[in-house]
C-alpha cells in the first residue's frame, strides 16, 4: 500500500492545487508515470508517481488546494522494487537538527586589554553621573560584567526613595550622599551669607489663616518659606540653574528642591516643578504628598533630577542656623533655621520677636556675595507680606 | 639598510619569489613587454621569460579565473590587475570561485593565488581609475586582503601571501609606488597583524594603505598642538586585527578612522561597529572618521583633492573628538 | 547510429558499459527526483535525463588523471568521473559524508581524488577555471588534459569568449564540450544568440571544433576520442558541440511554459538509451537479459547510495565556519 502525496517541487513551494487527475481508480500506474496536474505559483506542472500498482482511491478532488505532503491518492502497490526511502515518506526521522541559535557560539566578545581597575560605565551613565555629581565608584553597576548603566545612576540618586522604606539600603544612600557632597566640597567654591529676619508678620498672618480652617487645610510655615524662596530666585536667575562642563546655564523654570530627612537616616531633595506658579494651598498639598512619598520610597526620578535650586528648612525643632552644601550641578542652596523668640531692636526700643536666620550657600563660579545679599533681602521682603505669596 | 622605492620593493619581492619557487609565475595586462602599467614588473620578462611573465589579453575574468584554476592545480600564480576598478570585470571569479571553492568542496579544493591590484585616487584619473574598493573585497569570507603602506611591507608581504593556502588580495595604492623608505627585513613581515606606526596616548588614528602618510602628517601637526596621537596601520583588511584595534582604543579611548573608501558601508564603518561591539565600555568620546566624499572621483585637481582624505581633515576630526 | 558505428569496433563488453553507464545516470537521477518530492533533497535539483550520452560518451576518452569541470547539472559527469554514487547522494542529502561534505549540494559536487572540479553554478564561470587547470599542467609539463562541460547558454557570456581566446592563445590542453540542449533555462537558443551555430564561435578563436549528435553515445565517444588525441598531439584546445535535449524540467519547480510537449516527446523518441539499446539488440551485442542484469546492478547501487546518505551524519552546527580558510597556515 502506497500513498501518493502532494510533492514538494521547490523549497519555496508550500502548497499546490490539484487541477486534474490523469489516472482513475482501478487504473495501473508505473514508476515515473504522470498521474496528475498540479497548479503551483509558477504554473501547472505534471507530477509523476514513484510507485507501481493499482490506484485504489483518489483522496483529493480537482480544484482543491492542499499543502505539500498531503495524501492525494492510495495506491495498492506491487511492492516497489526500489528505495526504502519512500516507505517512510511522510514520517521522516532524518531531518537535520534545528540550527538552534545556541549551537552556534556567539562571536567571541573580545576584551580589550583592561586598564587597571577599569570602571565600566556607559557614556550616558557617565554624563548623568557628572551632571548630578555622583561618584561612579560608589555605584554598583547592573549592566554586563557589572558595567554601570544609565538606570544605575538614576537609581543611585534616588536610592532612599526608590526602595520602599523598609527596603531602603542606608549604606547605599550614604554612599550616594557621600559622593554628591564630596564632589560639591571638592569642586564648588562656596561662599556663605546669613541674614536675620523678623518673622512676626509672617507668623501672625499664618496663624490667622489657619485659625479658620480645618487641620487638613492649614498651612505650615515651611510651605510659605518654599514659595518665598521660589519667587525670590525667579528674580535672581544667577542662583537658579546648573553649572556644567560648559559653564553656568541659568534655568528659565524654577523647580525648588526641598531637603527631606528620612527616618532612620539620610535625606533626599526632590523638587516641586514650577514651584512659584502654585498657590500656597496647592503647594501645601504637593509638599505633603512629596514628603509622604519620599519617606515611602515612591519618588519619580524626574523629581530627583529636576531641582534648579534647593532649600533646607530645619522646621520648628531645629537650631538657629545652618550652612548648607550645594547639590551639584545647582549653584545655590538656601537654609532656613528654626524661628525663635529673640530680643529685637525696633524703633530704638527693645522688643521680643520671632526671629529666623536665613542662610545662603552660593557657587562663586556662578554668582557673587553682593547678589546673594540682595537675594536674602528679597526673601525677607516677600516673607513680610505673606498674603501676596 | 638601503632605501628603496615601494615599486622596487614590490619588484624585488616578485623576483625573489620566482627565484625561490619555480611554481610561481605572474600574469596580467602589460606585465611583460610594457613592463607593467606602474613599471612594477619592468625587466622581469627578460629575466624569467614569457612562460612565467605572461602578458594577458584584456580579459580580467578569464585570466583571473585561469589563475584560480592554476592555483587549484599545484602552481602559485600572481595575478596583476591594472586597477581595482578593472577588477570588477573579474569579480565573478574572485567572489564566486576563489573565495568559495574551499568551502563549496568541503575543504578539498584550495586556491593559493595572489591577486595584486592598484587602488586609490590622487592622480587626476577621474571616475573609472581612482577608487578604493578594497573595503568591498574585505567583505568576502574566504579572502585575505592586504594593504601594504610602507616600503618594508611592499617588499615583505608577497612572500607570506604566496605561502598562504588561500587566496590573498594585495591592494597597492598607486601614489605609494614612488615613495622611498628602508627596505626592512622582508622575512620579518607577517600578514596577520596591524602595526603601530606612531605611539601616542590622546587619540588613536586608525588607517591603512595610501592614507598612512596623510595620517602620520596629521599626527605630526597634532603633536605641535600638544595632542599626542597614536597611529595604527591596519595592514591586513581581512581578517581585521581586532586585538590591535581594541588595544589602541583601550589606551586612548578615542579614535578617528581614516579610510579612502566611501563612507557608506565602508571598512571604516565595520571598524566602528567592532569597536562598539567589543570596546564600548572603554570609549570616552564619539567615534569619528575621515573617508572619501560620496562622489565618483572627479577629474579637476582641486575637486579631487576635496574628495579625498587629507591631513587637514584628519586633524580637524581629531580635534573635534577631543573637544579642542 | 551516426558515423557508421560498425567501424568503431564496439565490443560486447564496451556496449554493456555504455548502456550501463547511461542507465546508471538515468536511474540515479530518477531516484533523485523522487527524493526531492519527499524533501530529502532540497535546493535546486537540475536533472541530466535525456543528455546522458554526452557525459558517458566524452568520458570514455578521458584518463583518470584528466580533470573535469562541469556545471550545476553535473550528477552524470560526477558519476562517470568515478565519484561514488554513495558520496554524491549523501551530498545531496546535505550529509557530512557527501563528496563536498554537505557544503555544496546538488550544484557543487567536488572530488579532487577523482579530479572532479565541480559543480560550477555560475554559467560560464567554469571555463576560465578549466583554462587555469590546463595552464598549470602545461607549466608543470604534465601530459594531461582538462575537460570543461557547459551549456549553450554559456556562449552568451563574456567568460566563454575570454576563456576560448586565452586557451587558444596560450595553447592550453582543454577540451571544451558544449552540451547544447537548446534552452538556457527557459530561453531558446534562437532567442538569445545571433549566430546559433555554436561550433562556428569556436572556429573564430582558431579552435578546431566539431558538432556531433549528442543523443548518440557512440558518435560522442568517437568525436571525443578524436578531440582528445588531437589535444595530446598538438597541445592545443579542441571544441566539441554535442546537440542534445533535456527531457525534464530545468529544475524541479518548472512548469515548462517555454516549450511544447510535442517537442519533448519527439526528442524522447530519439532518446540516447532507447536508441543505443535498440541498436545493440539489433546488432546482437546485447540481450534483454543483459538489461535486466544491468538494472538489478544499478538498483542495488542506488539502494545502497540512498541508505548511505540516509545513515549519514549531520555536521555539527558548531563546525559552521569551517572550510572558509585553512585551519593551519604557515
Amino acid at each position: 500500500m502506497g500513498v501518493f502525496t502532494m510533492p514538494s517541487l521547490g523549497a519555496d513551494m508550500e502548497a499546490g492545487t490539484l487541477v486534474e487527475w490523469l489516472k482513475q481508480p482501478g487504473e495501473r500506474v508505473d514508476h515515473g508515470d504522470i498521474i496528475a496536474v498540479v497548479e503551483t505559483d509558477k504554473g501547472a506542472i505534471e507530477v509523476e508517481v514513484f510507485e507501481a500498482g493499482e490506484i485504489e482511491a483518489l483522496l483529493v478532488d480537482p480544484g482543491q488546494s492542499v499543502p505539500v505532503g498531503t495524501a492525494l491518492a492510495r495506491i495498492a502497490g506491487d511492492g516497489h522494487a526500489e528505495g526504502h526511502v519512500s516507505d517512510d515518506a511522510g514520517i521522516d526521522t532524518d531531518k537535520p537538527p534545528a540550527a538552534a541559535a545556541a549551537a552556534v557560539s556567539p562571536p567571541e566578545q573580545k576584551r580589550p586589554p583592561r586598564i587597571a581597575a577599569e570602571l565600566r560605565a556607559s557614556p550616558a551613565a557617565r554624563t548623568l553621573a557628572a551632571d548630578r555629581g555622583i561618584d561612579l565608584a560608589a555605584i554598583t553597576g547592573t549592566g554586563p560584567d557589572g558595567a554601570i548603566q544609565l538606570s544605575d545612576v538614576e537609581s543611585a540618586g534616588v536610592q532612599p526613595a526608590t526602595a520602599h522604606s523598609n527596603g531602603v539600603d542606608p549604606s547605599a544612600m550614604r554612599r550616594a550622599i557621600a559622593a554628591a557632597m564630596g564632589r560639591s566640597k571638592r569642586d564648588i567654591p562656596h561662599y556663605y551669607l546669613m541674614h536675620r529676619i523678623d518673622m512676626a508678620p509672617t507668623l501672625s498672618w499664618l496663624s490667622k489663616y489657619n485659625e479658620a480652617r480645618a487641620p487638613a487645610e492649614r498651612l505650615l510655615l515651611g510651605v510659605v518659606l518654599l514659595k518665598a524662596a521660589a519667587v525670590a530666585v525667579g528674580d535672581f536667575p544667577d542662583f537658579n540653574g546648573f553649572y556644567k562642563a560648559d559653564g553656568y546655564q541659568p534655568s528659565e523654570a524654577v523647580h525648588v528642591g526641598s531637603a527631606i530627612s528620612i527616618r532612620g537616616g539620610g535625606l533626599a531633595a526632590p523638587a516641586i516643578r514650577n514651584t512659584a506658579e502654585h498657590s500656597l494651598p496647592d503647594l501645601m498639598k504637593k509638599l505633603r504628598d512629596l514628603v509622604a512619598r519620599t519617606r515611602r520610597g515612591e519618588l519619580r526620578s524626574s523629581e530627583i533630577g529636576d531641582p534648579t535650586v534647593t532649600i533646607s528648612s530645619l522646621g520648628e525643632r531645629g537650631v538657629d542656623s545652618l550652612w548648607p552644601i550645594i547639590y551639584p550641578p545647582q549653584v545655590a542652596i538656601i537654609g532656613f533655621g528654626s524661628p525663635r523668640t529673640h530680643p529685637w531692636a525696633s524703633d530704638d526700643a527693645l522688643a521680643i520677636r520671632p526671629v529666623m536666620n536665613v542662610s545662603l550657600a552660593g557657587d562663586h563660579r556662578a554668582n557673587d556675595g553682593h547678589r546673594g545679599a540682595l537675594l536674602l533681602r528679597h526673601i525677607e521682603e516677600l516673607l513680610a507680606h505673606p498674603e501676596d505669596l | 639598510m638601503t632605501d628603496l622605492t615601494y615599486r622596487e620593493a614590490m619588484r624585488g619581492a616578485i623576483r625573489t619569489a620566482m627565484q625561490e619557487d619555480e611554481r610561481v609565475f605572474l600574469m596580467g595586462e602589460d606585465v611583460g613587454h610594457y613592463g607593467g602599467c606602474y613599471a612594477v614588473t619592468k625587466g622581469l620578462l627578460e629575466e624569467f621569460g614569457p612562460q612565467r611573465i605572461r602578458d594577458t589579453p584584456l580579459s580580467e575574468s578569464a585570466f583571473t579565473g585561469a589563475g584560480i584554476g592554476a592555483a587549484m592545480n599545484g602552481v602559485r600564480p600572481i595575478v596583476e590587475i591594472m586597477t581595482c576598478n578593472f577588477s570588477l570585470l573579474a569579480l565573478d571569479q574572485i567572489m564566486n570561485n576563489a573565495a568559495t571553492m574551499r568551502h563549496m568542496s568541503g575543504g578539498q579544493v584550495t586556491v593559493p593565488i595572489v591577486i595584486r591590484m592598484a587602488t586609490g585616487g590622487g592622480r587626476q584619473l577621474a571616475a573609472q581609475h581612482s577608487h578604493s574598493l578594497e573595503g568591498w573585497y574585505a567583505h568576502i569570507p574566504g579572502l585575505r586582503v592586504l594593504a601594504p603602506a610602507t616600503v618594508e611591507d611592499a617588499g615583505g608581504m608577497l612572500g607570506p601571501a604566496l605561502a598562504d593556502p588561500d587566496p590573498v588580495l594585495i591592494f597597492e595604492n598607486a601614489l605609494l609606488y614612488n615613495e622611498t623608505g628602508p627596505a626592512g627585513d622582508p622575512g620579518s613581515v607577517d600578514i596577520d597583524h596591524a602595526a603601530i606606526r606612531r605611539e601616542g596616548s590622546d587619540i588613536s588614528l586608525i588607517t591603512y594603505g595610501g592614507s598612512l602618510g596623510k595620517t602620520l602628517a596629521a599626527a605630526g601637526q597634532l603633536a605641535g598642538d600638544g595632542i599626542d596621537a597614536e597611529v595604527l596601520d591596519l595592514r591586513v583588511l581581512r581578517p581585521l586585527d581586532d586585538d590591535a584595534i581594541l588595544a589602541t582604543l583601550a589606551k586612548t579611548r578615542r579614535c578617528v578612522i581614516v579610510d579612502e573608501g566611501w563612507r557608506s558601508g565602508s571598512l571604516s564603518a565595520e571598524i566602528m561597529a567592532r569597536i562598539v561591539e567589543q570596546g564600548f565600555w572603554t570609549l570616552d568620546a564619539p567615534l569619528a572618521r575621515v573617508c572619501s566624499e560620496e562622489v565618483p572621483i572627479p577629474y579637476a585637481a582641486h575637486l579631487e583633492e576635496a574628495a579625498l582624505p587629507s591631513a587637514e581633515k584628519i586633524v580637524t576630526a581629531a580635534r573635534t573628538v577631543l573637544g579642542r | 547510429m551516426s558515423g557508421n558505428p560498425a567501424k568503431v569496433r564496439l565490443s560486447r563488453e564496451h556496449c554493456r558499459t555504455l548502456l550501463h553507464q547511461m542507465l546508471r545516470i538515468r536511474r540515479f537521477e530518477e531516484k533523485c527526483a523522487e527524493l526531492y518530492t519527499q524533501e530529502k533533497i532540497r535546493g535546486f535539483l537540475h536533472l541530466y535525463i535525456g543528455e546522458e550520452a554526452v557525459a558517458v560518451g566524452v568520458m570514455q576518452a578521458l584518463a583518470p588523471e584528466d580533470a573535469v569541470v562541469a556545471t550545476y547539472r553535473e550528477h552524470g559527469h560526477a558519476l562517470m568521473k568515478g565519484v561514488p554514487a554513495d558520496t554524491i547522494m549523501a551530498e545531496m542529502f546535505g550529509k557530512q559524508e557527501g563528496c563536498s561534505g554537505g557544503r555544496g549540494g546538488s550544484m557543487h559536487l567536488f572530488d579532487t581524488e577523482h579530479r572532479f572540479y565541480g559543480g560550477n553554478a555560475i554559467v560560464a564561470g567554469g571555463l576560465p577555471i578549466a583554462a587555469g587547470l590546463a595552464l598549470a599542467d602545461t607549466l608543470a609539463d604534465r601530459s594531461r588534459i582538462t575537460t570543461c562541460f557547459f551549456g549553450e547558454g554559456a556562449v552568451a557570456e563574456g567568460e566563454f569568449h575570454e576563456a576560448l581566446n586565452l586557451a587558444a592563445l596560450w595553447q592550453l590542453p582543454v577540451l571544451f564540450v558544449c552540451e547544447n540542449n537548446l534552452y538556457a533555462m527557459g530561453t531558446a537558443l534562437d532567442l538569445s544568440e545571433s549566430q546559433t551555430d555554436i561550433s562556428a564561435k569556436a572556429a573564430c578563436y582558431d579552435i578546431a571544433s566539431e558538432a556531433v549528435d549528442g543523443m548518440d553515445v557512440v558518435a560522442v565517444e568517437v568525436a571525443a576520442r578524436r578531440a582528445v588525441a588531437a589535444i595530446h598531439e598538438t597541445g592545443r584546445p579542441r571544441f566539441l558541440e554535442c546537440r542534445t535535449y533535456r527531457f525534464r524540467a530545468h529544475s524541479m519547480y518548472d512548469p515548462q511554459l517555454y516549450r511544447a510537449k510535442e517537442e519533448v516527446e519527439a526528442w524522447k523518441e530519439r532518446g540516447p538509451i532507447r536508441r543505443f539499446k535498440t541498436w545493440a539488440f539489433e546488432a546482437g551485442e546485447l540481450r534483454e537479459s543483459d538489461v535486466a542484469e544491468i538494472e538489478a546492478e544499478i538498483a542495488r547501487e542506488i539502494d545502497q547510495a540512498v541508505a548511505f546518505a540516509q545513515d549519514g551524519t549531520w555536521e555539527p552546527v558548531a563546525d559552521l565556519t569551517r572550510h572558509v580558510g585553512a585551519e593551519r597556515r604557515p
